[in-house]
């Protein structure tokens, strides 16, 4: 335990240091500013419109109009950037010859991969909170449903979880740091999208694919329900990338 | 403390560390020498646990390195081939780290800081990002670095390279002071630095050991021929064969050079050829310019060792 809190706070430390945690945290910030204000100014703009006509204001609603939809830009956006913010992670050791340090001292791989996903996980999160300043400036003026927002960050949360395990695994395969962000993002493509296939698909195969799928798993969060099979189903996906990266790493040992 | 039997180590088809067997007292240092692609640096790197024996055992300290890694990494400071520097950081903030992976106690991270900042010379330094030092410098962190938990047993892989001579004498010096608490295996190519910090010495080519003792022996071991270096002005065969004749002689080469006239005269151990010699060449007036005995060095051993075969040792 004491060891995973060195690692972690060693890599906090390194992502502090280099622009990375900067420019990552900045580019996520404003793309999803941008589009929360487009969407929020455009909204308060219907609404003016309709004024008049009480049975369309009724149908209109910020959360599902606004906040939900800032919820997928979020998403669109570290699926871009997690393979960036989590190519270096483990690549950067090996390149480095650093791994030769950490796997010659007394801690296990299991603790490396977990002090450095615990780093990566507290920097996603430092992102997501900044982000609560949408939610809160929607309620100052119209009413808001909390519910929703709450579980819709617990789902960002654990989706970005499972980016992030694919993104050390990915790290974990090569030293070349863009070899590492490409395979991650094929890797978050090919499960965010294979729900297209499921629906290609049918009969056992099209469950199974529909199983998989990453943001099937993802509307009962943002609908305000948190469901106990999409939470096992996050973290399964997370213990297991993270097992793979343990893997990699154990085996690698052989062969240098 | 370290005992090693039967490594072997294969990359595929490459046979990296052939069936090594050796052993290291306590409190001994331990010279690693050979060429490159010797397999220096990967027997370092199976006894110091960071990658698998392909066969065979190694005990350290009583502990398997197989099975009982964990508690040979706790006692173990191990300076890579490429120093594992963590760039972005600064020397201070490093070593910290290292301290903290290494199991150090918090309460004495300051008093372990202190005194490798004080043996490694890095006062100047400490402050500075690594990414910002010169080689010299990263070595010397390197080494810092290895020796913060200060560990039973050292390993050290090329500890002097990227070294001003200053600084080499300096940390050779280092490491002869280590010896007695701690067990060190140093690896080299410089041949001197073995011969003036280790007790025991190991050569290694092509992943076997060629020889394993120490200095003194080892040289006493090789040479079995007393060798003299004659020039003369006119060596032509006439002389050669003249030479040969002499009682003990045992062989005569030239050397190679440009005018061709030096020549090597090879004899029995006990036997000096030397007075004999000077005066066979001033009577057959071939005029002599110089006559020397020589002394074979670490070198020689070393060449003698690793390109002939059959060898003269064991
Ligand atoms: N990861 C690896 N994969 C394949 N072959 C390897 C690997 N590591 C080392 N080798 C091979 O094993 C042999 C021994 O290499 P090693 O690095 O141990 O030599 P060395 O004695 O340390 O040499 P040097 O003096 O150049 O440092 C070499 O032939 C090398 O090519
Ligand atoms: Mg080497």
């Amino acid at each position: 335990m004491k060891n995973i809190a060195t690692i972690t706070a060693k890599e906090l430390k390194s992502y502090f240091i280099s622009p990375v945690a900067y420019v990552i945290t900045t580019v996520f910030l404003v793309i999803t500013g941008y589009m929360f204000y487009s969407r929020i100014s455009s909204f308060s703009l219907y609404c003016f419109k309709m004024m008049n006509y009480s049975k369309a204001l009724e149908t209109l609603n910020i959360n599902y109009n606004v906040l939900r939809q800032s919820f997928s830009t979020m998403i669109t956006t570290i699926m871009f950037m997690m393979p960036i913010m989590t190519m270096r992670i483990i690549a950067e050791e090996k390149k480095n010859k650093t791994m030769e340090l950490l796997m010659t001292s007394p801690v296990t791989i299991s603790e490396v991969v977990f002090g450095k996903f615990f780093a990566l996980l507290i920097l996603y999160a430092g992102m997501l909170l900044i982000t609560i300043y949408m939610p809160l400036y929607a309620s100052y003026y119209s009413k808001v449903d909390w519910g929703p927002i709450i579980s819709g960050y617990v789902g960002m949360l654990l989706l970005g979880s499972v980016f992030l395990a694919i993104g050390i695994f990915a790290s974990a395969l090569t030293e070349n740091q863009i070899v590492a962000a490409l395979i991650s993002f094929a890797f978050i493509l090919i499960f965010v999208l294979i729900d297209w296939a499921a629906n290609l698909a049918d009969g056992q195969v099209a469950i199974v694919l529909k199983y998989l799928s990453l943001s099937s798993h993802s509307y009962n969060f943002f609908k305000g329900v948190i469901h106990s099979k999409d939470v096992v189903f996050y973290l399964s996906f997370v213990a297991f990338g993270l097992f793979m990266s343990f893997r990699v790493i154990e085996s690698k040992r052989w062969t240098q | 403390m370290i005992q090693v039997q039967n490594l072997t180590k294969k990359f595929g088809e490459i046979v990296a560390v052939n069936d090594l067997s050796f052993s290291v007292k306590k409190g001994e240092i331990l010279g690693f020498l050979g060429p490159n692609g010797a397999g220096k640096t990967t027997t370092m790197r199976i006894l110091t646990c960071y990658t698998p024996a392909t066969s065979g055992t190694a005990t350290i300290a009583g502990y398997d390195i197989f099975n009982d890694s964990f508690e040979i990494k706790r006692i173990l400071g191990y300076l890579p081939e490429t120093p594992p520097l963590y760039l972005e950081l600064t020397a201070r903030e490093y070593l910290l780290y290292v301290a903290k992976l290494k199991g150090v106690p918090i309460a004495k991270h300051r008093s372990a800081l202190d005194n490798v900042i004080q043996k490694c010379g890095l006062e100047k330094v400490i402050d500075r990002v690594l990414n910002n030092l010169s080689k010299g410098y990263r070595q010397r962190v390197g080494i810092a670095q290895a020796l913060i938990n200060s560990p039973q047993i050292l390993i050290l892989d090329e500890p002097t390279s990227g070294l001003d001579p200053k600084q080499i004498i300096e940390i050779r010096e280092l490491i002869k002071s280590l010896a007695g608490e701690h067990t060190v295996i140093l690896s080299t190519h410089i041949l001197p630095e073995v011969t003036q910090t280790c007790q025991k010495i190991i050569i290694i080519n092509e992943g076997s050991i060629v020889a394993e003792d120490s200095y003194e022996e080892l040289i006493a071991k090789t040479n079995k021929t007393n060798k003299t270096r004659v020039m003369i002005k006119t060596a032509d065969d006439n002389i050669i064969n003249k030479i040969k004749e002499i009682n003990g002689v045992q062989n005569v080469v030239r050397e190679f050079s440009a005018e061709r006239n030096v020549i090597i005269v090879e004899s029995e151990m006990d036997c000096d050829v030397r007075e004999e010699l000077a005066r066979m060449i001033v009577n057959s007036r071939c005029g002599l310019l110089e006559l020397k005995h020589e002394v074979m060095s670490l070198e020689d051993v070393f060449l003698h060792l690793i390109t002939k075969e059959e060898g003269t040792v064991n």
